[in-house]
């Protein structure tokens, strides 16, 4: 029983990881329908920024957290400007091509600048708690309550302000907006600022977890985030969530049944039946096909 | 054909021909570099890399070497493999063919060397790779050993058995539980030789779990470890691995001691923060730095100084291996490839910073001593060398 | 006016010159291909013997790439969707012809061998592409994207599961037998079919559904086997490229097949121009002859490639040659067709 217990909070951790990291990818795709393929590294960077913050000025983890998600998010809004914002009327597939190679730029300049992987100081005392033979150590809960309140606050975001409701309306109809008199340009480096400023804080509590830190660290989790990204649905918020926690859960499983080789194979298994049954995710809709 | 398709024959013979124009002006003696610069294991490269660019520093400020009466310097060529087969492949035949390096180093990692050791070996020339613990590397595959190729490392047919036999011995463990990366050939190998040994010196192997390079989060290998109560749990892992397993074990509460083998070596692995859960555990290196030789400590301060880290086992080995090449080409006094491949085989003896190298007789995979340390108070400190 | 002029360009071709003289006979044209094929021919043999192995093996990956990214192009380019798991049938094919070559058949001729091999590789591969295409009936898009990125996990992971074929520590021992002329061969056979195909009615049936899906079906375009017929000929060809470059590298492992060789191949698509053959063969040299080229700035390579990519796309977003062809490989009767201007 303790056993299952501990397995159910490991899942949980993992897939609060993978839902910061999907939420980038579905709010950038629900505003411009792009799937933004450097974000896995814009997570990868607020990892490393994290830590050359540390390295300057040893800060505690409550100043640290909010100054990384502002340099990942003005990163972001920058990478939007500079490659993103002269394609925005190309053909889709350019600005996806166009994702890739930021992607491979941002992770190349990281590997030049620091091939070694570096190893992340720790910013708080670790404690465990035990309780019934579960133990659960403060990082954990740490990391899932840091999820769990960011994502809290996007969904107020999304659903309250004006901000969210602009974003909203862009998904809409971008043309339309605009004559609206609402600034798109703004609203669309804004929603990539807050994506990134996701991904910038889940590198940093991912590094804290698993403080090994490496320029490649992005790409992995960023495929596995996108792909918890679609499972739920892409471009829907709580979708992602869904699909993120949905995929932690299938590898903890599968790894605690089987070797873990047959982790991989399960869990992309398991997102071909879901497409097969739901061929636009869980909480996606079919695009509307104007004939 | 039209304009369009001439010009891109154009654009390949171009290509071609700039590929083809990089020759030698001042007579020096190249050695090719053929490691992991990008790809999934940057910091073997950089260590092999920045080895190689001390030592052939050396060798030039102390006037180079002579060949045939002739003061010559030493010229590195470095070639990245992206750490994958098929650039490895790529970057041998350019070393060879087109640098006409007079021998290549590296590649480290099996899956890059094994098929690098095939264009060495079609090609004539000395390939030693600093790492590469994969059989295949040396050997053909009816057993026979490849005329070219060398290593510089000992292979875990030696270490892991030695080990086995230090952990029943001295650590009196009896129930053995094993977690390796079972995506890479070195940790793969060593976790079934282990396993193997283990059994036959009389004890138990009571889980054996598997990750996959990459992964990050091993609570869920190690809950189920933790139910099998072992009371070691050896930990076949590249050094990025190791902090993070001891991490999450200790956290989950597992209290069997750790075991490691030489891919620990690295000092990174106990200077950060985490290092403290490694308190007590005890892996099997290629060398230590606290080595008294006085050519050891050279080399750990010029590195340090160069650098500004010390050096970890790939620098020391590629270290090595340089020194077996240039004593190679001494021996041979001539940079044909040939002579220098026979010089190398009848090299018997050789001493380096990873201790004494004793090559058998037909043999290219020399016979070291290994070395045991155990981690105390986030330091390596030197417990024994055991004999092969 | 351009495109007029285009227009022209693309008429004038051998045998236009001599039709001028009056040479009405296409045996004449045709006699003339030949010609300059059998000069390729000749000329891959002897290119080994007068420059180093290090150029024959960049040829020969050269044509390797150029196979995978026309055979990527006709599923990405040709129909319009996003596959980012072509390696996975690279690998596919890779293993097949690897296990025929060392474990089944090791003692054939190798002139009986080698074919065998590549095209069992390249049979498996299209073997498995059929159910990736009755997937495409239902769903399009970035879910298909993702329905190939977890195809190419699954198909890794069950290599690194399969202990005869060496797991994750890779299939050892594979003879070398891709040599240039053989590559040679396989590429103007692909390049030869792939042209044909694209010009017959299965080819202007995936252009269609690329264009419109609905209105194609509306025009009584049996999409569900135009799709079918692409993924298999897709796969097939990434098969036998796979079964190149496993004797060509002679070491083949799962993780040579991982994502980045997807993007690779994907990239050298888009670089090249989509929906255009000249575009792929493009694609494919430049790219291979740049990563070599550029070796010298070690890791920084990997930033200029990539962001050389990004400026193509930013200032020509449709690649070099996006939906233009050489009229060397366009039918005769097709040739008169301008310069594609549909939107994808």
């Amino acid at each position: 029983m303790d056993y299952i217990a501990q397995q159910v909070i490991n899942a949980f951790q993992l897939g609060s990881i993978y839902a910061l990291i999907a939420l980038g990818y579905s709010l950038v795709y629900g505003v411009l329908s792009m799937i933004n393929f450097a974000h896995g590294d814009l997570f990868m960077l607020g990892a490393f920024t994290c830590l050359l913050l540390e390295a300057i000025v040893p800060i505690p983890l409550w100043i640290v957290l909010p100054l990384t998600m502002i340099t990942i998010g003005f990163l972001g809004a920058l990478l939007e400007r500079l490659a993103y914002r002269p394609i925005r009327n190309a053909p889709r597939v350019s600005a996806i091509i166009t994702s890739l190679g930021c992607g491979l730029i941002i992770e190349n300049i990281t590997l030049a600048i620091s091939p070694y992987p570096r190893h992340m100081p720790t910013l708080l005392q670790n404690s465990t708690i035990h309780f019934y033979g579960i133990t659960i150590s403060f990082l954990q809960i740490l990391v899932v309550g840091v999820s769990l309140t960011l994502m809290l606050l996007l969904d107020f975001i999304i659903r309250f302000t004006s901000l969210g409701m602009a974003i909203r309306a862009l998904s809409c109809d971008r043309v339309m907006v605009s004559l609206l008199g609402i600034p798109a340009n703004r609203i669309i480096s804004l929603t990539f600022a807050l994506g990134g400023a996701l991904g910038g804080a889940a590198g940093l509590l991912y590094a804290l977890a698993y403080p090994v830190i490496s320029s490649s660290m992005g790409i992995l989790i960023g495929w596995k985030a996108f792909v918890a990204a679609v499972i739920g649905g892409i471009g829907s918020i709580r979708g992602a969530l869904l699909g993120a926690y949905i995929l932690g859960t299938t590898e903890v499983i599968s790894v605690t049944i089987l070797p873990s080789t047959y982790r991989d194979l399960i869990a992309y298994s398991l997102l071909l039946i879901i497409l097969v049954f739901k061929p636009y995710g869980i909480l996606g809709e079919p695009p509307l096909q104007k004939v | 054909m039209n304009k369009q398709a001439i010009s891109i024959l154009y654009l390949i013979f171009f290509s071609l021909c700039l590929l083809a124009s990089c020759h030698p002006t001042k007579p020096v003696i190249k050695i090719g570099i053929n490691a992991e610069i990008t790809g999934e294991a940057p910091a073997i490269g950089a260590s092999c890399v920045n080895a190689a660019k001390l030592l052939v520093a050396e060798v030039n400020q102390s006037g180079g070497i002579n060949v045939a009466g002739k003061k010559m310097s030493l010229e590195l060529v470095i070639g990245d493999n992206g750490s994958k087969p098929d650039e490895s492949v790529a970057i041998s035949q350019r070393l060879i063919a087109q640098n006409e390096v007079v021998a290549m180093i590296g590649p480290n990692i099996s899956s890059c060397a094994v098929p690098s050791s095939e264009i060495a070996e079609s090609m004539g020339c000395l390939m030693i790779s600093p790492w590469s613990t994969n059989l295949r590397t040396t050997r053909n595959s009816n057993g026979s050993f490849k005329k070219n190729v060398f290593r510089a490392c000992f292979t875990e047919l030696v270490e892991t058995p030695l080990l086995a036999r230090f952990a029943i011995n001295h650590l009196h463990a009896s129930q053995a539980a094993i977690l390796y990366d079972i995506s890479s050939e070195s940790p793969n190998s060593a976790a079934h030789q282990f396993q193997k040994s283990f059994l036959k010196e009389g004890g138990k192997v009571v889980a054996t779990e598997t990750y996959t390079t990459g992964d990050r989060d091993f609570s869920a290998q190690l809950t189920k470890i933790k139910a099998a109560n072992p009371d070691l749990l050896f930990i076949p892992a590249y050094y990025n691995d190791v902090p993070l397993i001891a991490q999450q074990a200790r956290r989950l509460g597992i209290t069997a001691r750790f075991l490691g083998y030489n891919s620990w070596s690295t000092p990174d692995i106990v200077t950060l923060d985490t290092g403290h859960y490694l308190n007590g555990s005890y892996f099997s290196n290629h060398f230590s730095l606290e080595s008294d030789l006085p050519a050891v400590k050279k080399f750990n301060t010029n590195y340090q100084s160069a650098y500004g880290q010390p050096p970890d086992d790939i620098a020391a080995l590629t270290y090595d291996a340089i020194g077996l090449v240039i004593e190679s080409i001494k021996k041979a006094d001539s940079l044909n490839r040939t002579a220098i491949v026979q010089a190398m085989s009848n090299i018997e003896q050789f001493s380096g910073v990873t201790g004494d190298f004793i090559f058998l007789k037909d043999n290219h995979d020399p016979l070291k001593n290994i070395i045991i340390l155990t981690i105390n108070d986030g330091r390596f400190v030197y417990v024994e060398t055991v004999k092969p | 006016m351009q495109q007029q002029a285009n227009k022209e360009e693309r008429l004038r071709s051998p045998g236009d010159a001599f039709n001028k003289r009056g040479l009405q006979s296409k045996y004449i044209v045709w006699l003339q291909n030949i010609g300059l094929l059998l000069l390729g021919g000749v000329a891959s043999m002897l290119i080994p013997k007068f420059f180093n192995n290090y150029i024959t093996f960049v040829l020969i990956t050269l044509i390797i790439n150029a196979i995978l990214c026309v055979s990527l192009n006709l599923i990405n380019g040709y129909m319009g969707e996003f596959s980012v798991g072509h390696a996975a049938f690279m690998a596919l094919g890779a293993y097949s012809s690897a296990i025929i070559t060392v474990k089944i058949a090791p003692t054939l001729p190798i002139f009986f061998l080698f074919p065998l091999a590549v095209t069992a590789g390249g049979f498996v591969a299209a073997l498995v592409g059929v159910p990736l295409a009755i997937l495409s009936f239902k769903t399009r898009g970035d879910y298909l994207a993702i329905i190939t990125l977890s195809f190419l996990m699954i198909v890794k992971s069950g290599l690194e599961n399969i202990s005869y074929v060496g797991g994750p520590r890779g299939f050892l021992g594979i003879p070398q037998l891709t040599t240039l002329p053989w590559a040679y061969f396989w590429g103007v056979l692909t390049f030869w079919i792939l042209r044909n195909f694209i010009n017959s009615k299965w080819g202007r049936s995936i252009t269609a559904i690329r264009e419109d899906e609905i209105a194609a079906q509306a025009m009584g375009v049996s999409t569900r086997s135009a799709k079918m017929m692409t993924f298999v000929i897709s796969s097939f060809f990434a098969g036998v490229a796979g079964g190149l470059f496993a004797q060509q590298i002679q070491f083949i492992n799962p993780s040579s097949f991982d994502i980045l060789k997807s993007t690779n191949i994907l990239v050298m698509v888009y670089l090249g121009g989509v929906g255009s053959l000249s575009g792929s063969l493009v694609g494919a040299v430049v790219f291979t002859l740049l990563y070599q080229l550029l070796q010298p700035f070690g890791v920084w390579r990997l930033v200029i490639m990539p962001l050389l990519l990004v400026l193509l796309m930013i200032f020509r977003p449709r690649g070099i040659m996006g939906f233009r062809e050489w009229t060397w490989l366009q039918p005769k009767e097709s040739r008169t067709k301008g310069v594609d201007h549909s939107v994808l």
